[in-house]
């Protein structure tokens, strides 16, 4: 009886900053055996083409996620809160700047 | 910047000598594209094979230029013989198991990562830009192919066993990228080429750190092949040519 086991490398989530000043944003994952392979393999997978000017990896088994469970508590009561979202406010007249 | 009538068509077949070498090597490295151990590196690979034949396409490009008889890069790469490729034989080896193509890797990028960033002070100013574009390629290769070869010389007693051989079999290949040639010797004097020689401490230490980390032994530097620099290759440059030159040949002038 052949064992099914996982023969991959831990998986790395890559996030890449698209230039400076901007924020990081997710780019995909990579397989690596440790942190500075698993930058090496972002930058070639995911930088190559001068996409980024800085690339962060984190272990994906570091990531904690809601799960599709969490999606009514979680995010169902923000839509009814307009007050919650700058738009609601009037700007009072005269303001011109802020 | 124009190269004095004499130097000419020693520079020309200097400009082709480094364009060689990363042209046979680029093609080596590309026969991995679909065949690495994984996906990533896979795309690492072959990244790194199309800097190389990025970098001779340029130099390639120089070399025909400066000989200013109507050959181009192409015709270079495309429409010599075995005989008339100046590339240091260990370029041409074949890619044997991935210890052999990263210990390779490791040996040239590190001779060429030190040769490019003499020649970026090059009083050819275009060949001091090709240089200093190809020069962050080749740091890139050098850490690329270290990570690795640390990684594999400290890793599984397979591993390591594979990464030493490797290191002895390719060792004998590594005296070559060092020998001045006497055209050479002349073209440095005027600051237009790099004299090998002055490389090789560097090289050695640099090289050494590395695989000392990885818990490998540094041969003892003992008799060393050459002949490329002469044309004089091993059995395997034919066949890679025929290969690489096949298209060109079979169709002259074909595009898509």
């Amino acid at each position: 009886m052949s064992q099914m086991t996982d023969s991959q490398w831990p998986l790395w989530e890559v996030f890449t900053q698209p230039g400076g000043g901007r924020p990081h944003e997710h780019a995909g994952s990579v397989h690596a055996v440790d942190a500075e392979h698993a930058l090496q393999n972002a930058r070639d997978v995911y930088g190559r083409r001068g996409e980024a000017v800085n690339i962060w990896v984190v272990p994906s088994a570091a990531i904690c996620a809601s799960t599709p469970e969490d999606m009514g508590p979680f995010f169902d009561p923000g839509n009814e809160k307009a007050y919650r979202h700058p738009q609601f406010y009037k700007v009072p007249q005269g303001v011109r700047v802020f | 910047m124009t190269v004095a009538a004499a130097l000419a068509p020693a520079y020309a077949r200097y400009c082709q000598q480094l364009g060689d070498d990363r042209l046979i090597l680029g093609h080596r490295v590309s026969e991995w594209c679909g065949h690495a151990p994984i996906l990533e590196e896979d795309i690492a690979l072959a990244n790194i094979a199309l800097d190389l034949i990025g970098q001779a396409t340029f130099l390639l490009g120089r070399a025909g230029a400066v000989e200013n008889a109507g050959r181009d890069a192409d015709a270079l790469a495309f429409l010599r013989d075995d005989r008339a490729f100046r590339n240091a034989l260990m370029v041409e080896l074949p890619n044997g198991d991935f210890a052999v193509t990263i210990v390779r890797q490791f040996f040239f990028a590190s001779f060429s990562r030190l040769q490019l960033e003499a020649l970026t002070r090059s009083p050819d100013t275009e060949m001091a830009g090709i240089a200093a574009k190809a020069l962050k390629e080749a740091t890139y290769h050098v850490r690329h192919a270290a990570e690795w070869v640390v990684r594999l010389g400290d890793g599984t007693e397979e591993s390591r066993q594979r990464a030493q051989d490797a290191v002895n079999d390719l060792w004998r290949y590594t005296g070559e990228f060092f020998l001045t040639t006497s055209e050479e010797r002349a073209l440095a004097a005027e600051g237009l080429a790099v004299d090998p020689a002055t490389l090789q401490a560097e090289w050695e230490r640099s090289v050494r750190d590395v695989l000392t980390l990885a818990t490998l032994t540094t041969p003892a530097t003992s008799w060393m092949q050459r002949g490329g620099r002469d044309g004089k290759h091993t059995e395997h440059l034919g066949p890679l040519l025929a290969e690489m030159q096949v298209l060109p040949r079979s169709h002259p002038g074909a595009s898509w």
